[in-house]
């Protein structure tokens, strides 16, 4: 089942990824290549075997509820492309 | 100083305590070698000259205080670059970090820094630890030591190159897939990659969490014990840091080998295995079995699932941890003017290189509605399988034993096609899938380029992998040969 461009486009939406129509071509072309190489797996029975989600049984590791050190808003923001009054700045995601 | 560099950390730490030299000769011999070689070998994306010096300086001021120092004390080590540094860039060799200043220490650094260790300097990686050449760094590659013409394997290739380069003693590498063993065995080093749980991954940039790994790289097997000895431990910064005891890696090592029972997995020997390498880990086995142990052949069935398996869950969860560099709280922005939406999607193409692209891709589709059973689900279920085939091993055998890497180091830009560079990690994928220990050890040379064989063990039996690494490199020289640079 291979993907389409316009398939692909959808995804790189998803991804949040601005790509080019070159890269859209690309990228279909290597998906559909792992794609084929999934189908493997397909032909694999997993009836009634359960998933792992990671390798070692560990669940609900707890805390005290206590209050710790942790960065200031200086060093929070001290990397951000653009900060002002202590926030980051994003461009308007409201209209007036 | 020359003589210094080549010395092993544990070495250089005896002599520094009898007094012979101080820990900044050897940080200053060591500065002095990457000046010396780094513009062939490119192992670095950043050096710490000036903090090196001042650290190794407190070392020295605390043995003149009379403190009895730990074993690492003064030991100019690297550290991959996807491992955050306070106030030292840290890119993870990732363009979208071209100026990522961490306001805080990954747990294993502030590890380091407590035990004495000297950082000299930020290791070249593929970008995320996404590749296995280093070739995906987005900066530049990095040159195998010992033909320079070639890879260093990756994606922990600038710490591997960095070892056996001597432009440290030690360094810290991460493996998702076998980051750290490949790039071992392609440089001639000793690599680990610990249980999963094992080290604290607090401050490691993340790739695929399930399967990342921090461990240890070193010219033998005692430096690696002595950096694990280190590193590893409970956390309370990383939930998944096991809170188990933590042995004494180095001890582990006098141990011997006598009857200890080791498997030969015969899926490991398929899959592109050069005559070449195959020949020499057999002759380990033969040296193996010399030395009171036993070998036997043996099968893990679903080992030939396991790459496809990997490239689905790697990369899903590489899709969601990649999803935080938005252009909004470090990094890159870009410049073009966009709304909301675009800023995030114009930030990421710009910034993200051509296999990262392509991994949050298929990680994407893979967990999109209507597609997370056929593949993330599945995936999921033959790690089950994977997993369930070590342990019936495992009921037979204390450790397995197999090739690290296919084939020795292969020429940059040689292998363009993706699907081609990932059969470079078909022997240590199966091991991060059921989150095992691993480690690389060198065993001879093909052609005059180092090849490795891998040691496989149960979950948190880090220690019969020391015993067999160490009790196989004592009866051998492999270790001791060194790149001509």
């Amino acid at each position: 089942m291979a993907l389409s461009q316009e398939e692909v486009r959808k995804v790189a939406l998803l991804a949040r990824l601005e790509l080019t129509d070159e890269e859209i071509a690309s990228q279909a072309k290597h998906l559909n290549d792992l794609l084929g190489q999934f189908e493997k797996l397909q032909a694999l029975d997993v009836t009634g075997i359960e998933p792992t989600s990671h390798s070692i049984p560990i669940v609900n590791v707890l805390r005290a509820d206590v209050e710790r050190p942790s960065l200031s808003r200086e060093e929070t923001l001290a990397n951000a492309p653009e900060a002002r009054d202590g926030c980051f700045v994003v461009p308007r995601i409201v209209a007036d | 100083m020359s003589e210094l560099i080549g010395l092993t950390a544990h070495e250089a730490a005896e002599r520094m305590a009898r007094g012979e030299f101080s820990a900044v000769e050897l940080t200053q011999a060591m500065l002095a070698r990457i000046e010396a070689v780094e513009a062939q070998v490119q192992a670095f994306l950043t050096t710490t000259a000036d903090s090196a010096l001042a650290a190794a300086a407190a070392v020295d001021e605390r043995r003149a205080q009379g403190e009895s120092l730990p074993p690492l004390a003064g030991i100019p080590y690297a550290l991959k670059d996807n491992m955050c540094t306070v106030g030292i860039k840290s890119t993870a060799g990732s363009k979208i970090l071209y100026n990522f200043i961490p306001p805080y220490d990954a747990t294993v650094v502030a590890r380091l820094k407590a035990a004495g260790a000297v950082l000299v300097g930020k290791a070249n990686c593929d970008e995320f630890a996404m590749g296995s050449s280093t070739e995906n760094s987005g900066y530049h590659p990095t040159h195998n030591p010992w033909d320079l013409a070639r890879v260093p394997g990756g994606s922990s290739g600038g710490s591997a190159a960095a070892v056996a380069a001597q432009e440290c003693m030690v360094a810290l590498g991460s493996d998702t897939g076998g980051s750290i063993r490949q790039p071992a065995a392609l440089c001639g080093v000793v690599g680990m990659k610990p249980t999963y749980g094992r080290v604290s991954r607090s401050g490691l940039i993340a790739y695929a969490s399930s399967l990342d790994q921090i461990g240890p790289l070193g010219r033998d097997v005692t430096d690696c014990a002595l950096l694990l000895n280190v590193v590893a431990g409970h956390d309370p910064l990383d939930s998944t840091a096991a809170d188990v005891p933590v042995p004494d890696f180095a001890a582990a090592c006098r141990s011997g080998v006598k009857g200890l029972r080791i498997g030969i997995p015969q899926e490991y020997f398929g899959q592109g295995v050069t005559p070449e390498v195959s020949a020499l880990v057999h002759a380990a086995i033969d040296k193996l079995t010399e030395l009171g142990a036993t070998a036997e052949v043996c099968s893990l069935p679903y080992t030939e699932y396991a790459l496809a398996a990997y490239y689905i869950i790697a990369p899903a969860e590489a899709s969601s941890n990649l999803a935080r560099f938005d252009g909004v709280k470090y990094g890159l922005r870009t410049k073009a003017l966009a709304g909301h939406i675009g800023l995030t999607e114009k930030t990421r193409d710009e910034g993200f290189g051509d296999e990262v692209k392509q991994r949050i891709m298929i990680g994407t589709y893979a967990l999109s509605a209507g597609y997370y059973d056929a593949y993330y689900k599945r995936a999921q279920q033959v790690r089950t399988l994977i997993r369930q085939d070590f342990d019936r091993a495992f009921e037979t055998f204390d450790v397995l034993l197999a090739p690290t890497a296919p084939s020795t180091a292969f020429k940059i830009g040689e292998k363009s096609d993706p699907l081609e560079m990932k059969l470079a990690d078909v022997c240590t994928i199966p091991v991060n899938m059921a989150g095992l220990p691993g480690l690389s050890i060198p065993c001879g040379f093909a052609n005059g380029l180092p090849v490795g064989l891998q040691l496989i063990g149960k979950a948190f039996d880090e220690e019969a992998l020391f015993r067999v690494a160490y009790t196989y490199e004592q009866a051998t020289e492999w270790h001791k040969a060194a790149p001509k640079l």
